[in-house]
């Protein structure tokens, strides 16, 4: 290498100490502190200078490095990694993937823990496929998903504890009634694109939760639904102690009485729902309306002049995209026994479009994978309590810097011929 | 057969045609043509539906049809081949040519016409399973026709399909449309800045100046005048 280089690289490293510091100082540096009375600031400028320094050592290595344009050694290897999952290999993941999912209640290390993991691993599974229908297949970009989510869970625990029905009449009424809501949602941004409609969405999905904390006689408001009724096993209880003349789900199959089966059973709920959403959204894009979204996401003008209806093929779009985000509700509802507008904020709207974006827009076996990482990674580093969502963060900025077109990109990089005049 | 009679477009308040006044009859080939900017591509999207005309009327087979949903008038049998192909980049050559058959009955008929698509352009039948976005610009304009034949139209609307493909592949386009004028009985209503090549193919041809139209006759006629050779033939032809 060349001394130039080196020295170009010592001054690159140096201004982004400068920049490490302007950030870095006032925050990590100057820390209030109550003493007493009042608030004072307490100077921690030995920290500040370790973090400098580790911002200069750690820029001038990689200045160096990518001079003699090589990578870091577990940068391209992790990068390889990624890059040989390739669709035709995602084919056998899905297979030993469901394999996996179908036994892993009974395996050794699978205790309660695991299986809470596992089941909130598997809604996002489910919410990322159905906002898939939305934004990988039909291009809408929707940051207002949670809506769904929310009508479909207030729904489901409004039926459930008004009218007593059981779970499998309240589940398809639930998932009716987002669907329902989506092209509600629909209609008025139908005419809307990309950032507009992004904006729009959001603020729908705030719309819903604030209806939902102030409409007070229905929802309950901030106090959220108490005492949603649990799922029973084809009508078979998960009690103790049955009611008279009731068979519980352990007498009935003679077994020791056991919280786990409730979990278990979850587990395999959400399991089927997830899959019921996957089956649907591969068949579907075989349709003549599934192909339609994906053209409407390529070119509206030319949909319009083949003869596709775009109104109609958006609605559709919305609404089955919004049916299953309501089948995950219900699916919460039923599963927390209790539920506010606290668990329906922006942020969950947030994480479900980043699963499908991480995942590689349009890819079912991507969602898996994004969710499983995402999810994951926030719950091995709860310890770390408020830090983990820097680990969330973390994970997003791993993914876009080896796979910036998402874990599975089931586009391959085309050249785009159209529309090159002008 | 497709009549269309003092049409008038706008873009907000930009005026982008001034009353057009054309004719179509059934089995014939008419060309439009005129520099940038003269509103040919916009009397084809008024007349899919795309737009809508402010003024006038434009009548197919006797109906009115210039306030109807794009997908109607596809319906009825007039399917536009949009300006710059505007294929499915990200979609396979067959998921293109089956989008073309999305009115068509769900695809009553659907292995009989995408085997003339494919007869017609063998290119496309080797590629199938190609992604749309990695054809040549000759091969997706064949795509953008082939994917327009699916819907069984009466007329097809082309627009500059010479657009930025190469001289030879021109011709063999042009070929086609000729082919699919005489042999599958379509009429075709063809807009076009490539003067010569539309003037010779066209039984009738109009000229379109500042959304209006100022010079119609035979295309043969056309070649010959005077004024068209000095404005879009001399020097504007390298084909």
């Amino acid at each position: 290498m060349k001394k130039q280089d080196i020295i170009k690289s010592f001054k690159d490293s140096l201004l982004t100490g400068l920049i490490a510091l302007a950030l870095f100082g006032p925050i990590v540096g100057l820390r209030t502190a109550s003493k007493g009375e009042g608030l004072f600031i307490t100077p921690q400028w030995g920290i500040v200078f370790l973090l400098v320094g580790l911002c200069i050592l750690g820029r001038f290595l990689i200045n160096i490095n990518s001079a003699r344009r090589t990578e870091f050694k577990i940068f391209s290897t992790l990068s390889s990694k990624f890059s040989s999952i390739t669709e035709d290999k995602a084919k056998h993941f899905a297979i030993t993937g469901i394999l996996f999912a179908v036994v892993f209640p009974f395996l050794p290390f699978t205790d309660r823990y695991f299986m809470d993991v596992a089941i909130m691993i598997l809604t996002y599974i489910m919410l990322g496929w159905g906002l898939n229908i939305v934004v990988g297949l039909a291009g809408l970009l929707d940051l207002g998903y949670v809506a769904f989510y929310a009508v479909g869970a207030y729904s489901y625990a409004l039926i459930a504890t008004t009218f007593g029905w059981s779970f499998w009449i309240c589940l398809p009424l639930a998932g009716l009634f987002a669907a329902f809501f989506g092209i509600l949602l629909g209609f008025p941004v139908l005419r809307l694109r990309g950032d507009y409609l992004a904006i729009v969405t959001l603020g729908f999905g705030e719309i819903i939760r604030i209806i939902l904390i102030n409409w007070y006689e229905v929802t309950n408001g901030p106090d959220g639904i108490t005492g949603i009724p649990r799922p029973s096993f084809f009508g078979l209880p998960f009690k103790r102690s049955p009611d008279e003349g009731e068979m519980s789900f352990h007498t009935f199959f003679g077994l020791e009485y056991s919280t786990m089966h409730r979990i278990i059973f979850l587990y395999y709920l959400i399991l089927v729902l997830a899959l019921i959403t996957n089956y649907f959204t591969l068949k579907i894009r075989k349709l003549p309306v599934g192909r339609a979204w994906e053209a409407l996401r390529e070119d509206e003008i030319a949909c319009k002049s083949l003869g596709v209806n775009p109104t109609n093929t958006k609605l559709t779009a919305f609404a089955i995209g919004a049916m299953f985000g309501g089948f995950a509700g219900s699916f919460f509802a039923t599963r927390q026994a209790f539920i506010s507008p606290e668990s329906f904020t922006f942020i969950e709207s947030a994480i479900i479009v980043a699963i499908v974006v991480l995942g590689g827009m349009g890819s079912q076996t991507g969602v898996v994978l994004a969710s499983i990482f995402l999810i994951g990674i926030t719950e091995i580093f709860r310890d770390l309590e408020q830090y983990r969502m820097i680990a969330f963060g973390g994970a997003m900025v791993l993914i876009m810097v080896f796979k910036p077109k998402g874990i599975l990109a089931n586009r391959k990089p085309t050249i785009l011929m159209h529309g090159d005049k002008k | 057969m497709l009549k269309i009679s003092n049409v008038e477009t706008f873009y907000g308040k930009i005026q982008a045609l001034r009353g057009v006044d054309i004719d179509v009859n059934d089995g014939e080939i008419v060309s439009l043509i005129g520099s940038n900017g003269a509103g040919k591509s916009t009397l084809l999207m008024t007349i899919s539906g795309v737009n809508k005309a402010r003024n006038g009327n434009i009548t197919f087979n006797g109906e009115r049809i210039e306030n109807r949903d794009p997908h109607k008038i596809v319906d009825l049998g007039i399917c536009q081949v949009p300006e710059g192909r505007r294929i499915f980049s990200r979609l396979t050559v067959e998921e293109n040519l089956r989008l073309g058959a999305y009115t068509n009955e769900l695809g009553k008929h659907f292995d009989t016409d995408i085997k003339e698509v494919y007869d017609l352009f063998p290119v496309l039948s080797d590629r199938k399973t190609q992604r749309g976005g990695t054809l040549s610009g000759g091969e997706q304009q064949m795509l953008a026709i082939g994917r327009a034949l699916m819907s069984k139209p009466k007329v097809l609307l082309l627009d500059e399909p010479s657009l930025g493909i190469a001289p030879k592949l021109v011709n063999q386009i042009f070929a086609s449309i000729k082919n699919i004028n005489k042999e599958k009985n379509v009429t075709i209503f063809l807009v076009e800045q490539n003067a010569k090549k539309a003037l010779e193919l066209a039984d009738r041809a109009y000229v379109l100046v500042n959304g209006k139209v100022t010079i119609m006759g035979s295309g043969q006629d056309l070649l010959k005048n005077k004024d068209i050779q000095a404005a879009y033939l001399e020097g504007g032809t390298k084909n």
